[in-house]
């Protein structure tokens, strides 16, 4: 993802179509770029009208909105959409679990997230006015997409204004090789831990190397946990605004039994996440 | 060198591990006698298990001051083994079992090799307790009748304890002198068992109370041997049976029944049991232990497993780390596992030298022995405890107890997982909260500013308290931690209990643990394990508890002599001035500590509306200033989360001080007032003390560090800054 130029968005005439697209312009203009809206099933002029009115009451719009209308499966026409039109980023809302403040990826949007050949973004809370976006942490674990995705990290950032990054890396309990159990492997664990977060750290500062990083703070921080799921929980203690990942390397219908990475993710969302292809 | 001196220090504490090894012998032997018998095993094989125990688990254990041998949790399960494996005959039974006895041993031995140590976790501590009760009924309920003289009750649990009483009067009426003076024995000893704590006399307590009732019983043998016309009155068959030949001939166990059933059922109840008991011991013992050192669970698994192997194939019971004996070794010193092979190789020289002595004593003695260990793992003491952690515990804890003592400890134990989950369930009204949330890795771990901060996120109970243990494991305990359940919905009694066993482990090692985020929670009781409950909005006052963090709070108050309420308020006046609450609601305040002008405070507030709302929970600290002083936040360069309010103003760089303003974002409306007030002074405190945001408007100082709950080394911390920021300032 070296830059983005054109930003998808569903349209749905949900009761949330408005944040949805407010969001979704502000975000276009950020980033310079164009916003192309798909809308699956019937082109009616009620359904027209009501979205030329919201784009009205928007804020302007730098390039002008390309409307496509589809019918037929969300997931194909979305995709397909994302492909012909050379989408770089899609963005897709995500559905709160009643009355509790937790959010997670319905089943349409989750199939859409696994199969897209571009970024994507989820949102947990669009909202009307602009909630400002301060502090983002991005996966820094051991991966060749890894390199991407941070360089991506700063690039949002930078149309966000957001000031500061947290790179997390995400050490398995595998890694440490020496199980705890007394004092002596406890300690042996440690210094293992320090080797392993040492080794971590530097290989992330070399990836920082190529990046201009200037006005960012950046942050580098290890936890030990579960891949996949312990970024979000960190993610939500530290009550980051957006959560930057690897695209998964390949899902088959076994990793959503035994979920790992970012099928974690998709079940409860800890915050905004971007998924970077 | 390092090994030199090692084994110097091996021996200069040889001395002390051999007296503390005597003293332990002497409880072992009667036990190992008593808790034989009560298993319908011949005595002798208690006192294998305690030397093949004493041997093998020194050599090969893992942990220091424990000692090994027979436990009373096995007694129940050993005994339905052999009287049903035997099918009538006790001594077929008994072959058969050893039997199981040796496949146990393996299974144990597999467990230790699979890390398996950690099974235990997965019991909620309440089954367990009921689990224990019921055992301790069930010793109690058979060994008070031999201990009146009665060989033959036979019958379920309960038509033992209900014939009782029966007995009692039976042994009081009785005209056969042989019963009567069995039973007079029997309750002499269990007065000795009950009163021995309460004499203090140096003398006397040397001896521990078992083997008081051993020398007791022998010596009045031998009165009437010397010094009585009368003969001895008690009939050969109520005196311990010894075989002549100890260390000639082992029994052989039988393995022809190993496919059936009960054979299996059997393997794996003795299993369950003797891990259980080895784990709950073995844990106790790490407390207990001087040198603070940590056990390797695992190895000590391996190690038992391998020594009831062995036992079993000589004719001993099953080999479990100890409670009772292990704090008597703590007692007399014993530091390291030499005490534990000087137990086993005393118990050898009691056997080989006095066997003819120990014929002497009656069964009615050894069964007070066990009529006592039975009372006090079932004593109503537990109960009440039970009770006072919450109503619920104690449903769980006696549909433990009845389920075991009804059917067997299997179907028990099971039950009382079930109803602890159910139990759950229906306190918070939801299932989906563990169904969705059961195998999801909740525990999160990561080191800050030299502290393990450890957050739990959705529920955390007896379910999946091993992913937080393995965590909690893997924190040195001299260092910091702090724990935040903030976001944790449910917290059970067993994980409460074992978070407070930590804090413990921590303070003794010299390191801290916090528990944090859980003031506030709907709790079943006041005491300090009970479960804990989030509800959303302000609780009403009754429900609350205070948590351990709110009586540290009321601890810095009266150290600081600042005044400290743990109760709820709906706001703070002032605080809505500050442009930090601007864009963010106050839901509630508590654990306030203030002093004259200073205030710190919990707050929970939300950020956001509507579907966008968040909950956040925080601690910060208000300062009430006597002058005004300009409008401004100060915060660290880079960091721009809190002054979005402030939002078009630059930020103020003060003249000569390049450093300062390098690391600091100092904005505000006024900026010549600014600048007149941030003087040499001041900007030197900033500069040389931790970085917090700190808000002022006009009238008072908002100060905060983390947008979290903070540990009471952090309020500490906190309370200082402010104390000398407002000094500084005024």
């Amino acid at each position: 993802m070296q830059s983005i130029k054109k930003i998808l968005i569903g349209i749905a005439f949900s009761p949330n179509l408005k944040p949805n697209i407010f969001e979704a312009i502000r975000m276009a203009n950020m980033f310079g770029a164009q916003l192309v809206g798909v809308h699956v099933g019937e082109k009616t002029n009620k359904k027209q009208n009501q979205l030329a009115d919201l784009i009205l009451e928007a804020p302007k719009l730098k390039y002008p909105i390309k409307t496509v209308w589809q019918k037929g499966k969300p997931v194909d026409v979305i995709l397909n959409t994302a492909v012909n039109e050379k989408i770089d980023l899609l963005v897709l809302g995500a559905l709160q679990q009643e009355n509790l403040y937790k959010y997670y990826v319905g089943s349409v949007a989750r199939e859409i997230t696994r199969k897209a050949s571009c970024s994507v973004l989820l949102l947990i809370k669009p909202s009307v006015k602009r909630v400002k976006c301060n502090h983002i942490v991005v996966n820094g674990l051991k991966d060749k997409r890894t390199t991407e995705t941070i360089e991506a990290s700063f690039l949002v950032s930078k149309a966000l204004e957001c000031k500061r990054i947290t790179i997390v890396e995400e050490i398995s309990q595998k890694e440490i090789e020496v199980k705890v159990s007394d004092d002596y492997s406890l300690r042996k664990a440690n210094i293992n831990k320090e080797k392993l977060k040492r080794r971590e750290d530097s290989r992330v500062n070399k990836i920082l190397g190529n990046i201009n990083t200037e006005g960012i703070s950046v942050k580098i921080q290890s936890i030990f946990g579960k891949r996949g799921y312990s970024i979000g929980h960190y993610a939500k203690v530290k009550r980051a605004d957006l959560l930057v990942m690897n695209a998964p390397s390949k899902t088959s219908i076994l990793d959503r039994i035994f979920p790992h990475d970012i099928e974690y993710i998709l079940t409860e969302l800890p915050t905004d996440v971007l998924i970077v292809k | 060198m390092k090994k030199k001196s090692a084994i110097n220090t091996f021996i200069g504490e040889l001395p002390k591990n051999i007296f503390s090894g005597f003293v332990v012998s002497l409880v072992a032997l009667p036990l190992g006698l008593g808790l034989a018998l009560a298993s319908g095993a011949p005595p002798i094989s208690g006192i294998i298990a305690a030397i093949v125990g004493g041997l093998v688990c020194s050599i090969l254990g893992g942990s220091n001051v424990t000692i090994t041998g027979p436990g009373n949790g096995l007694v129940v399960v050993i005994l339905s083994a052999i009287t049903i494996l035997g099918e009538g005959d006790m001594y077929e039974g008994y072959l058969f079992t050893l039997a199981a006895i040796v496949f146990s041993g393996i299974l144990m031995f597999i467990l230790g090799i699979l890390r398996l140590g950690s099974l235990s976790n997965f019991f909620p501590s309440s089954a367990i307790q009921g689990m224990l009760a019921a055992i301790g009924i069930g010793i109690l309920a058979k060994q008070i009748h031999v201990m009146f003289g009665n060989l033959g009750a036979k019958g379920s649990i309960l038509e033992l304890l209900y014939f009782i009483p029966e007995d009692f009067m039976i042994f009081i009426q009785t005209n056969d002198q042989s019963v009567f003076y069995a039973g007079s024995v029997g309750v002499v000893s269990l007065l000795i068992m009950i009163f021995y704590s309460k004499i203090r006399n140096k003398y006397f307590q040397l001896v521990p109370a078992p083997m008081w009732i051993v020398l007791v019983s022998i010596g009045m043998y031998y009165y009437f041997e010397m010094f009585s016309i009368n003969n001895y009155p008690i009939s050969d068959e109520l005196m311990i049976n010894l075989p002549d030949k100890i260390f000639g001939e082992f029994p052989q166990p039988n393995f022809s029944k190993i496919i059936d059933y009960e054979f299996i059922s059997a393997v794996i109840a003795i299993t369950l049991i003797a891990s259980i008991e080895s784990l709950l011991s073995i844990k106790a013992v790490d407390k207990l232990d001087p040198e603070k050192r940590r056990s390797n669970i695992n190895k000590d698994i391996r190690s038992l497993g391998i020594a009831t192997v062995i036992s079993g194939f000589l004719g001993g019971l099953n080999v479990v780390t100890v409670i009772a004996r292990s704090s008597v070794n703590v007692n007399n010193r014993g530091s390291n596992r030499s005490a534990n092979f000087f137990h086993a190789l005393f118990l050898v020289a009691f056997i080989v030298l006095f066997s003819n002595e120990l014929k002497h004593i009656p069964l009615s003695a050894l069964a007070a022995i066990l009529v006592y260990t039975g009372y006090k793992l079932a004593s109503p003491e537990n109960i009440k405890k039970t009770f006072q952690i919450g109503s619920e515990q104690l449903i769980i804890f006696l549909v433990t107890l009845f389920v075991t003592i009804l059917t067997n400890l299997i179907s028990g134990i099971l039950v009382g997982i079930l109803t602890t989950f159910i139990i759950h369930i229906i306190i918070n009204k939801n299932i989906l909260l563990f169904v969705r949330n059961l195998l999801k890795p909740n525990v999160l771990m990561f080191e800050e500013d030299d502290k393990y901060f450890i957050s739990v996120d959705n529920f955390s109970s007896f379910l999946n308290y091993s992913k937080l243990k393995s965590k909690l494991d893997q924190i040195p305990e001299t260092e910091d931690a702090i724990i935040d359940f903030s976001m944790c919905d449910f917290i059970d009694h067993t994980v409460m209990e074992n978070i407070n066993s930590y804090s413990e482990s921590f303070k003794r090692k010299g390191g801290h643990f916090e528990v944090i985020g859980l003031d506030g929670y709907k709790s079943g009781s006041k005491h300090p394990f009970a479960l804990r409950k989030f509800v959303i909005g302000k609780p009403k006052d009754k429900n609350l508890t205070i948590t351990k963090r709110q009586k540290s709070l009321q601890n810095i108050g009266d150290e600081l002599r600042w005044d400290y309420k743990a109760e709820y308020k709906d706001r703070i006046e002032e605080l809505t001035d500050f442009g930090y609450f601007r864009t963010r609601q106050i839901n509630k305040i508590s654990n306030t500590l203030s002093s004259k002008q200073c205030t710190l405070f919990d707050i929970e507030f939300s950020e956001g509306e509507l579907i966008a709302k968040q909950n956040v929970k925080a601690t910060m600290m208000y300062i009430e200033l006597k002058k005004l002083i300009p409008q401004f936040t100060l915060d660290r360069e880079g960091i721009f989360e809190y002054i979005i309010h402030f939002a078009g103003f630059k930020d103020i760089d003060i003249d000569h001080h390049p450093d300062f303003s390098k690391r600091f974002y100092l904005s505000g409306k006024d900026e010549n007032k600014i600048r007149e007030f941030f003087t040499d002074e001041i900007i030197l405190f900033f500069e040389s003390n931790k970085y917090y945001h700190i808000e002022s408007n006009e009238k008072g100082l908002l100060i905060l560090g983390n947008e979290r709950l903070a540990g009471v080394k952090e309020i500490k911390a906190l309370a200082d800054f402010g104390q000398r920021l407002k000094q500084i300032i005024s």
